[in-house]
């Protein structure tokens, strides 16, 4: 895959949409391409967040550790994007993502992502809109589940 | 010490001073003879004087002497020349006088260099030594740039006063005697008129130079701690500007300077005024001899010819005084350099030189306990760290220390390592105090390893075996050239009282190390570097650096056949994506684009580059095999993408570290070029930019860059150039790439390198990691392990052991220690660098080793975690300086848990 693939590849996210050709190459540029086979782990629960990972082809489970053992709680596959809360803000990664099939990767390293922003205002800005944008979301949907709790009391 | 230069000098080179005094007296023949000889010559030959009738001849070299009662007596009447026969006579002696007289000085001057060396030598010497043996209390107090200053510079000065200390004033003060005599002879007064000036200059200007003297002290003192300011600023860089007080520093420097500036300036206006009225006294004289002398001549009490005579005479007399001042002020100027360096050395209680007697016998094990009986030992502020402590250390006894810092464990733990001195009370093995000791047993048997480590400039190896360097055990043969150099260098060292222990013995100790020699050291040294987990570190090190294939040809050899092994191992794991080997046949993706075309590396990047850009021997090739052309293609779309890609960014953004193709300096320059021949065919752009361009293809790696531009036509067509880079490189270029082969070692490649002969795939994140432990394995498995041990014990540790990090000198130093067989070992916190669980394990590991086998050496161990201490036979607990509980551990069948750890 090349980088104008990748390139197409990071304005499907959503994450990356608004940005301009020419920056999403430097961060494609700037990232590496990295290969799983399946059973692998792209990182782990508990980890220091170093770097997010856009998923270029294969699938991968999203495992979350619980006092009965892992437990699955969701799937990611091509075109979607783990690990980006962890280079935003630091915090330890809040599940493991287990490879199931052979995936390949472009790792972002949180570093390169955060000097792209600080170079690149409009792209923070861009970002700071989806974010904005889940929360929003996230709020709503918070709101209609509070007001389907309160229907249910009475 | 002795105080007094002069005293020093003399005890040491009497019978030197003596003998070059009579030298030099004889020396003074010919020096007289060839001043008599050119009025002579002038008188004799020249103006005729005795060779007034044609034919007449002189006596050459008549030998005749008057002595009285007998008269004249004649015993060689010379031999009878004409005039020019004689001028030649006269004026071959006179050559060969000045050959003489040019010879007496090459001697006097080497002999008195020689004697001046060897008492700088004697003096640096008396003074390491000195150091060697200063009280432990003291080296808190010196900055080590100042002794080294003291050592180095302060006594230099020494060594070119030494030759003239004595020879000097007797050949001057002879002189000007002399000179004073004459005109004594001449006439009484004005003798006595000399003579009173001659006592004034001797009064005064010595008195004038007493402040110089101060001054000087003043100037040496600034200078040196200028010089341990400057050691302070180097060694303590990381805290000046972490800390923002460059300027504060810039302040204290730019103070010191000035003070030193305004001492040497004083010191300039008195030298120069002392100087102007060491002339003007002596110039006053001949004004007193033509005024009161004239007075005198007019008056008719003085003969005119005698005036003329005592002021001729007078010429030679300020010279010799002059130079006589000088070399007092020289003789002052050096005492006060001796006096202030000796001062400083002269550090009461200095350890006894027997103590540190050299001892090449075996040191005898050390029979009973190691105690420290009512024991006080105080900081530098006086502040007691151990008071009235009494603990007793059995052989083969393990103890605990604990108490954490301030406890006063470690202060007594160093008090054991003779680190400090007991302020009261005393150390004791048996029932000898340890002071008492010479150093070769206490040195040899007890065994001290803290967290404070110092790692001597040089090989790890060497830094490992240092505590086994006690004596020169063998002696060195030496044949031909070598022995002579040796004789000679033993002769100096006796007449320079050095001593004469030979660098070249050997002087690893391998009993003490339990080995029988060379051979089998190295099991134990790994033994050691396993017990304190520093093998892997080595391990590392040693595969990362680079040898020389022709002094270890077997090791590349082996090295080279385990490429296949390497290759079937990972094919047997399903890891061969991990590497992509070097094939001569087909083209390596994860190496560039040069790489596969020169199936080589460049070892020589400056010749390259200028080879690159004027050599015609690339374009014939890349024309020749097709690949001109598309070279240029491929160069502007890099050159494209990467304007694009870095255009905007700062220059010095961090992303630029990743662009291998060139630099931020060069986007703009690239960016002109583009504009300048986009769209232009081939044809018609410089021979210089296609070079510009065409280079960029040599560092693309297509995994890496993803720009697309490798097709496998093209990696063919690279892959067919090959030979022509390999086979057709002229004679001027060779040298400057290293090729691939498979079966042979690379030189300029590191040994992982050589191993892999491929580059490790990108996709893998942990790829090199994998790999590094499948060669460690690979290394195990196929006996060479041993040999990459020692490459790594080769590595160079740099200047106190910077290279490595904190926690490998620890590791390093605790493995120093457990490499000696000794019956004490004192561990006071040797390993803070590491983490908890890696000090715990070696903890484990260095029981282990110390109880494996027949030996069980006393082990005290202050512990920074005392959990560790159920490995202990008793536990003594510390606060605040004192022991406040000393446990014997309960029973327990330990001697099963030791075999245990060591099985």
């Amino acid at each position: 895959m090349l980088l104008k693939d990748e390139v197409e590849m990071l304005r499907r996210i959503t994450l990356f949409s608004g940005l301009p050709p020419a920056k999403l190459k430097l961060l494609a540029f700037t990232s590496d391409r990295v290969m799983y086979s399946a059973g692998e782990n792209l990182f782990s629960q508990g980890d220091i967040g170093d770097a997010a990972y856009v998923i270029l082809s294969g699938k991968a489970d999203v495992l979350v550790a619980t006092p009965n053992g892992q437990l699955k709680v969701a799937d990611v596959e091509q075109n979607s994007i783990v690990g980006e809360i962890a280079i935003l803000c630091n915090t330890p990664r809040t599940a493991t993502i287990r490879t199931t099939t052979p995936l390949e990767a472009l790792r972002i390293r949180k570093d390169d992502f955060l000097k792209l922003l600080a170079d690149f205002p409009e792209m923070a800005v861009e970002i700071m809109r989806v974010l904005a944008d889940r929360l929003s979301q996230t709020t709503s949907e918070l709101t209609e589940a509070r007001s389907r709790a309160q229907r249910a009391e009475a | 010490m002795e105080p007094r230069l002069s005293r020093y000098i003399w005890t040491h080179t009497r019978k030197q001073q003596l003998w070059i005094l009579l030298v030099v007296a004889l020396s003074m023949i010919p020096y007289f003879l060839s001043f008599d000889l050119p009025k002579q010559i002038v008188n004799g030959p020249i103006q005729g004087q005795g060779f007034e009738g044609p034919g007449s001849t002189q006596p050459f070299l008549p030998i005749s002497f008057s002595l009285p009662f007998f008269g004249e007596i004649n015993l060689f009447s010379g031999f009878q020349l004409e005039r020019e026969g004689m001028l030649l006579a006269l004026s071959l002696v006179f050559l060969l006088l000045v050959i003489i007289n040019g010879l007496f000085k090459f001697y006097i001057n080497t002999y008195k260099g020689r004697l001046g060396e060897r008492l700088l030598r004697r003096i640096r010497f008396e003074l390491i030594d000195r150091v060697l043996r200063f009280p432990p209390g003291h080296f808190k107090r010196v900055k080590p740039a100042e002794i080294a200053t003291m050592i180095k510079d302060e006594v230099e000065p020494m060594g070119g006063f030494t030759g003239d200390a004595f020879v000097q004033p007797a050949l001057l003060g002879g002189q000007a005697l002399t000179a004073l005599i004459f005109i004594l002879l001449q006439s009484f007064w004005l003798g006595i008129i000399a003579a009173v000036i001659v006592a004034v200059q001797a009064v005064i200007i010595p008195r004038m130079r007493r402040r110089l003297l101060v001054l000087g002290r003043e100037r040496q003192l600034t200078a040196r701690e200028l010089s341990g300011r400057v050691s302070e600023i180097v060694d303590g860089i990381g805290t000046i500007r972490g800390h923002d007080t460059s300027n504060y520093e810039r302040a204290d420097i730019a103070a010191r300077l000035g003070r030193i500036f305004k001492i040497r300036y004083d010191l300039y206006e008195w030298k120069f005024l002392v100087k102007f009225l060491n002339n003007f006294l002596a110039q006053v004289t001949p004004f007193l001899f033509y005024s009161i002398g004239g007075y005198f001549a007019l008056q008719g009490r003085l003969d005119i010819g005698q005036l003329v005579a005592v002021i001729g005479a007078y010429k030679d007399l300020p010279g010799p005084l002059k130079e006589l001042i000088d070399w007092d002020q020289a003789r002052q100027d050096v005492q006060v350099k001796y006096a202030q360096v000796v001062e400083q050395f002269s550090v009461e209680p200095l350890i006894d030189a027997k103590v540190q007697e050299v001892s090449a016998a075996p040191a005898p094990p050390l029979a009973g306990p190691l105690a420290a009986v009512n024991l006080t030992v105080a900081d530098d502020g006086g502040s007691k760290v151990v008071e009235h402590v009494s603990l007793q250390v059995h052989p083969g006894e393990a103890v605990a220390v604990t108490g954490g810092s301030g406890g006063g464990g470690e202060a007594l733990a160093e008090a054991f390592g003779r680190l400090i001195w007991p302020t009261s009370g005393r150390i004791l093995v048996g029932d000898v105090d340890v002071h008492d000791l010479p150093e070769s047993i206490t040195g040899r048997r007890i065994s001290y390893a803290s967290s404070e480590v110092y790692t001597f400039h040089g090989s790890l190896g060497d830094n490992l075996l240092y505590g086994l360097k006690h004596a020169p055990l063998t002696e060195t043969v030496y044949e031909g050239d070598k022995a002579a150099h040796r004789r000679w260098e033993l002769l100096e060292a006796k007449l320079a009282g050095n001593p004469s222990f030979d660098l070249n013995s050997d002087w690893i100790d391998y009993e003490a190390a339990d080995a029988t020699g060379p051979d089998d050291l190295f099991a134990r040294i790994k033994a050691v570097l396993d017990a304190v987990l520093l093998t892997n570190d080595i391990t590392a090190l040693a595969v990362r650096s680079t040898i020389n294939p022709v002094e270890h040809e077997a090791f590349a050899g082996e090295i080279v056949a385990m490429r296949s092994a390497l290759r079937r191992r990972l094919e047997a794991e399903k890891l061969s994506d991990l590497v992509v080997f070097f094939e001569p046949g087909s083209y390596n993706v994860e190496a560039t684009v040069g790489e596969n075309l020169l199936f080589g590396t460049v070892t020589d990047t400056v010749r390259w580059e200028k080879a690159l850009e004027s050599h015609p021997f690339f374009k014939t090739v890349l024309k020749r095999a097709g690949l001109h052309e598309t070279f240029y293609g491929m160069g502007l779309e890099i050159a494209e993408n990467v304007v694009e890609l870095f255009r905007d960014l700062p220059p010095d953004h961090p992303f630029f570290q990743q662009l291998t193709f060139m630099t931020a300096e060069d986007i703009p320059v690239y960016e002109a070029l583009l504009q300048k021949v986009r769209g232009r065919p081939i044809e018609d752009v410089s021979e210089e930019d296609t070079i510009k361009i065409i280079r960029l293809c040599f560092g693309y790696i297509e995994p890496r860059h993803r720009f697309g531009l490798l097709t496998d036509d093209l990696m063919n067509k690279i892959v067919e150039a090959r030979s022509e880079f390999s086979e057709g490189l002229p004679a001027d270029l060779v040298g400057i790439i290293e090729h691939y082969q498979p079966n042979r070692y690379m030189a300029s490649a590191s040994i992982i390198d050589n191993v892999l002969f491929g580059r490790i795939g990108h996709k893998h994140t942990d790829g090199s990691e994998r790999i590094r432990a499948i060669v460690r394995d690979l290394f195990e498995s196929l006996g060479l392990y041993n040999k990459v041990l020692a490459f790594g014990l080769d590595f160079n540790v740099g200047a106190g052991g910077k290279r490595l990090t904190a926690g490998q000198r620890q590791k390093l130093n605790l493995a120093r220690a457990l490499i000696r067989v000794s019956d004490f070992y004192i561990f006071n916190q040797p390993l803070l660098a590491l983490d908890q669980r890696t000090q715990d394990q070696i903890t484990r590991n260095v029981f282990a080793f110390l109880r494996e086998g027949e030996r069980r050496p006393a082990i005290v161990w202050v512990l920074s975690n005392p959990a560790l201490s159920e490995l202990f036979d008793r536990v003594a607990h510390f606060e605040n300086g004192r022991l406040v509980q000393e446990d014997a551990l309960e029973e327990r069948p330990k001697d099963s848990d030791y075999k245990e750890l060591a099985s």
